[in-house]
């Protein structure tokens, strides 16, 4: 029987919405292997009627535990201890980074195998199968697990499904091990830069490092303006933590997820971490000095050059053929 | 303050990578380079070392791998480690991400580091969980994808981006912290630096010497069995460009969206 126990990332009243499509694929999984998926919640404060609506989710019982927000090591001590108590085999993760930081904790507490970037789990004899794509998404490669198995899922790779019916709440106590009173939070959730709207955008303009400096979005804001209408100036994770660009308009693991009709990449390589978040767009066109760039690889139409000259003449010919 | 910083050789970002059909592994033949995800790391420890907030008294760059992983502790050196450690052994091909950590925490214990940095990810596996594997078998509290610290007093205050937006963790030492690329610049290492490199004492560990049980690394330790790989679904090749007359570049590009009617 193979029961799946998942983690539920929690931030003011929420759960987050990949922890969530977790625990809908861990049930989906649950019942193929005739086990059950239950979810742990960690936090301070976090009330009964909030935890039991991860039923809702597939969730049978939820495990809720008092204990700080953001920080790994307290839900590694909970988690080991749930499926220790409850002879519980493996453990699911959405995507984003908590997650991965949890369950790479958990594999080595466990002494149980771990995949990342997980995109799809089988069910075979009971087992859990994790498949996930390598080597920049040209291939996928299946992991087995020996005994026990930790899935860390790709950043949307699982499907929320709501329909079911509140949990069985069973509030646990862990002990803590030493390194989690090691680190505490100072801050939670800093929103850094302007409130920019990303998602609503039906065109958006994306810049990465390649626009070598801040004042490169000034380039992508005068594009943006040429397109006009509901047009947004997005940007990578690189770029916003140098600073050139507010969180708020950032795309990828820890940012948002898009699916413009239109997405136009200025000066972004296409690491899988950004990939997740826009891939869904419904045409991407990427401007990139480098040919060998990862994001030539997805993209509808590649311009191979040095976007500096591209981009303001782009601006002109698309504000001209609007005029 | 001992610093270990943990660096890794991958194959060069221009070499095409494969899997070895035969073994079911990656195949690490061809040219290889220091992950430059690790310069990041070399680079927090110099910043340590010269701020002035803390004494260093040493770098000490840590690698698993084969014999040809000697150079990226090299380049780790003329970067500014003042030694290395090379764990290599037969015993440890194979090992999954689990396993990797667990010997790699093992060469770690017996330099009792105050702090071990690395890098956010390796550029072949595409995988960022070592620290936290490396962290929980040393003890350690670990953090990742740090983009700035500050040293007070015995401990670390750290700030990252997660979820749902910038997060400020304070951290006792010993730790584990993996850093965002955002963290700095890293420097070029000068000649001289280079060429004395190969100078600089290195120490080769085995999986006795570092104390590993055997029965929990290589292929036959991992948990993980990988295999049976696949092609995905491609998404047909969109057109591609090269710029090289910059306004019939733009023109085509204006015909392009304009036939899909997104202007």
């Amino acid at each position: 029987m193979a029961d799946i126990l998942v983690y539920a990332l929690h931030y003011e009243g929420a759960f987050n919405k990949n922890s969530l499509g977790a625990i809908s694929e861990a049930s989906k999984l649950a019942g193929e292997a005739g086990g059950s998926a239950h979810a742990v919640v960690v936090g301070e404060g976090i009330s009964d009627e909030l935890a039991a609506t991860l039923g809702e989710y597939g969730a049978g019982k939820v495990f809720k535990a008092e204990g700080p927000e953001g920080l790994a090591q307290p839900v590694v001590d909970v988690m080991a201890k749930v499926m220790g108590d409850e002879g519980i085999d493996y453990a699911v993760f959405g995507g984003g980074l908590l997650g991965f930081e949890v369950g790479a904790g958990l594999a080595a507490r466990l002494q149980a195998g771990v995949t990342m970037e997980v995109t799809n789990v089988l069910v075979e004899d009971g087992k859990l199968v994790a498949e996930r794509p390598i080597l920049g998404d040209s291939s996928i490669s299946q992991s087995r697990y020996k005994t026990k198995g930790i899935i860390i899922g790709r950043l949307n790779a699982f499907e929320l499904k709501a329909g079911g019916s509140a949990a069985e709440v069973v509030s646990v106590t862990a002990e803590p091990s030493a390194q989690a009173a090691q680190a505490s939070i100072v801050s939670r959730g800093e929103q850094r830069g302007a409130d920019v709207d990303i998602e609503g955008a039906g065109t958006l303009i994306a810049g990465g490092r390649g626009l070598g400096n801040a004042e490169g979005f000034d380039l992508l804001q005068t594009l943006a303006e040429a397109f006009g209408g509901s047009t947004a100036v997005a940007a990578t994770r690189a770029v916003v933590d140098a600073g050139w660009y507010p969180y708020a308009g950032q795309i990828g693991q820890t940012g948002k997820t898009v699916a413009p009709k239109l997405y136009l990449a200025a000066g972004i390589s296409g690491a899988i971490q950004h990939k997740v978040g826009m891939q869904s767009s419904e045409n991407i066109v990427a401007i990139n000095k480098d040919a060998n760039a990862p994001i030539f690889e997805f993209s509808d139409l590649g311009i191979v050059g040095d976007l500096n000259k591209i981009v303001p003449k782009l601006a002109e010919a698309i504000a001209a053929k609007r005029a | 303050m001992k610093i270990c910083v943990l660096v890794k050789e991958v194959p060069d970002a221009a070499v095409t990578k494969r899997i070895d059909p035969s073994t079911g592994r990656m195949d690490r033949s061809g040219e290889k380079n220091l992950n430059p995800y690790d310069t990041h790391a070399i680079e927090a420890a110099m910043q340590l070392k010269e701020g002035g907030e803390v004494e260093v008294e040493e770098i000490v760059a840590v690698s698993m791998g084969p014999a040809s992983a000697v150079r990226a502790l090299h380049k780790a050196v003329s970067l500014g480690a003042d030694r290395s450690v090379h764990l290599s052994d037969d015993a440890l091909a194979g090992s999954d991400v689990a396993a990797t950590g667990y010997a790699l925490a093992s060469a770690i214990k017996a330099e009792s580091p105050d702090l071990v940095l690395l890098g956010q990810q390796s550029d072949d596996g595409e995988c960022y969980t070592i620290g936290a594997v490396v962290a929980e078998h040393l003890g350690m509290p670990s953090l990742t994808q740090v983009v700035k610290m500050d040293v007070e007093g015995s401990g670390v205050k750290c700030e990252r981006q997660a979820e749902y937006g910038y997060d400020t963790v304070q951290v006792t030492f010993p730790a584990v912290i993996s850093v965002g690329d955002a963290i700095n610049e890293p420097r070029y290492p000068s000649l001289k630096a280079i060429m004395g490199a190969k100078k600089k004492p290195l120490e080769t560990k085995s999986v006795g010497d570092a104390s590993i049980d055997v029965s929990m690394v290589g292929a036959d330790g991992s948990q993980v069995q990988c295999g049976e790989f696949k092609a995905p679904p491609q998404k047909a090749a969109g057109q591609i460009i090269e710029d090289e007359d910059t306004n019939e570049t733009v023109e085509k590009i204006v015909a392009w969206l304009d036939e899909r009617k997104l202007i």
